[in-house]
């Protein structure tokens, strides 16, 4: 999963023309296949507070032969807003409290069997990436499923990475944790 | 799911540099039509657990079986043989003759087997597209980009349509881009030829491409996760 701001997604979104939360919704779906489909509540509540922060506005309603649906649009404050979090730098986190290394430091602690943790860990991750590579190789693959499942690739694999070292040093690791 | 019949089996695999052991008891089962990830760290034993089963040396040890050969009972000239018609082989880098063009080197296999000059070069310029080396046939190895180049390699490891290949970090020299062209492009084209492919990486990212990982660590293979 893709941990986004969906207020600037929708922004982002919004910036191609006024459009109405389901249609909303469903781009996102399409733009982010990666990532955990947006939730109708969570699409009207960020609108209202685009709204309340004057970043979007109410720009009518649309029928379209169904029910009545409201339109937004951005407003220039929404557009600068976007601006300004598309070129921010994200904090490159080092998530060294991570779950597995949470884990790891308790089959450590509590006389449990690291390594087999760790075994069982990179099957899992490399399960999840087998997926993920076959999505991006198959055939006819638009161009913002590959870049989703890249990014999520290369993540795992930073982690992977991670574990292998960490196996690689588990007596060291032990010894640490035990004299302390 | 139920896995594949074996095309390629060893049990108890040593082989010793000198006085380095590489392998100590290596076991291991390539199904028919499988694509099958060897990982481990450098230095534990990934490339000479390769040669032994390619039959490009003997092990101290063990025995290699393919479709119910005993390699270690074959004679030089059969296994060699075997190397030429049933195996594919794609290193790092370099395997392509520097002399010869794109074509001819995807040729050469073809008229080692005996092909004749005329249909090997047809059949290689197929191959030559089919893994997307357009137009560059008549360039030399040293004239074309690493993918381009190894893609080459392929298309020359699989023109004899070998049950096998053994791909030792296929990508190893290549860039991301480049390598994920290279992997996409031996494993569409193994799945629809039904060839099992051995590929060695330290790169879980190009283990990804395959069915199945198992892990070599200090001479001994290790299962991981099996999947499909």
């Amino acid at each position: 999963m893709i941990a986004m701001s969906t207020r600037h997604v929708l922004l982002g979104l919004l910036a191609t023309g006024p459009s109405h939360g389901y249609d909303l919704k469903r781009r996102h779906d399409e733009r982010f296949p990666q990532a955990r489909p947006l939730a109708y509540g969570q699409v009207y509540t960020t609108l209202q507070r685009l709204v309340r922060d004057g970043l979007a506005e109410v720009e009518g309603t649309d029928s379209d032969g169904g029910p009545e649906r409201t339109m937004y649009r951005s407003t220039d404050q929404g557009a600068d807003e976007l601006s300004r979090w598309a070129g921010e730098i994200a904090p490159p986190a080092p998530f060294v409290t991570n779950e597995i290394f949470a884990k790891v430091v308790v089959a450590i602690l509590a006389g449990g069997d690291p390594a087999a943790y760790l075994n069982a860990q990179r099957a899992a991750h490399m399960e999840r990436m087998r997926e993920l590579t076959a999505v991006k190789a198959a055939q006819g693959a638009d161009l913002a499923t590959v870049l989703s499942a890249d990014y999520a690739l290369n993540h795992l694999d930073a982690d992977l990475r991670w574990m292998s070292t960490t196996a690689a040093r588990l007596t060291t690791l032990t010894a640490e944790v035990d004299a302390a | 799911m139920t896995r594949p019949v074996p095309v390629l089996t060893a049990t108890g695999l040593t082989k010793a540099h000198g006085r380095t052991p590489a392998l100590r008891g290596a076991s291991i089962e390539l199904g028919t039509g499988e694509i099958l990830a060897v990982t481990g760290a450098s230095g534990s034993g990934k490339s000479t657990l390769l040669h032994c089963l390619a039959g490009i040396v003997r092990p101290d040890e063990g025995s290699v079986t393919y479709d119910g050969r005993r390699l270690e009972d074959l004679p030089e000239k059969r296994l060699s043989e075997l190397r030429r018609t049933e195996f594919g082989v794609v290193f790092q880098f370099g395997q392509l003759i520097p002399e010869l063009t794109a074509l001819d080197n995807v040729a050469l296999p073809l008229l080692l087997a005996g092909t004749d000059r005329a249909r090997a070069r047809a059949r290689a310029g197929e191959w030559l597209e089919r893994f997307g080396v357009h137009g560059q046939q008549d360039l030399r190895p040293g004239e074309m980009s690493g993918g381009q180049a190894q893609r080459a390699a392929l298309a020359r490891a699989l023109v004899t349509g070998p049950k096998v290949v053994f791909a030792d970090e296929p990508t190893g020299a290549l860039d991301s881009l480049a390598g994920e062209q290279v992997m996409t492009a031996l494993v569409h084209t193994a799945r629809e030829s039904g060839t099992a492919v051995l590929l060695i990486t330290h790169d879980a990212q190009v283990a990804a491409y395959a069915d199945r990982e198992v892990q070599l660590r200090d001479g001994v293979v290790t299962a991981l996760g099996v999947t499909a």
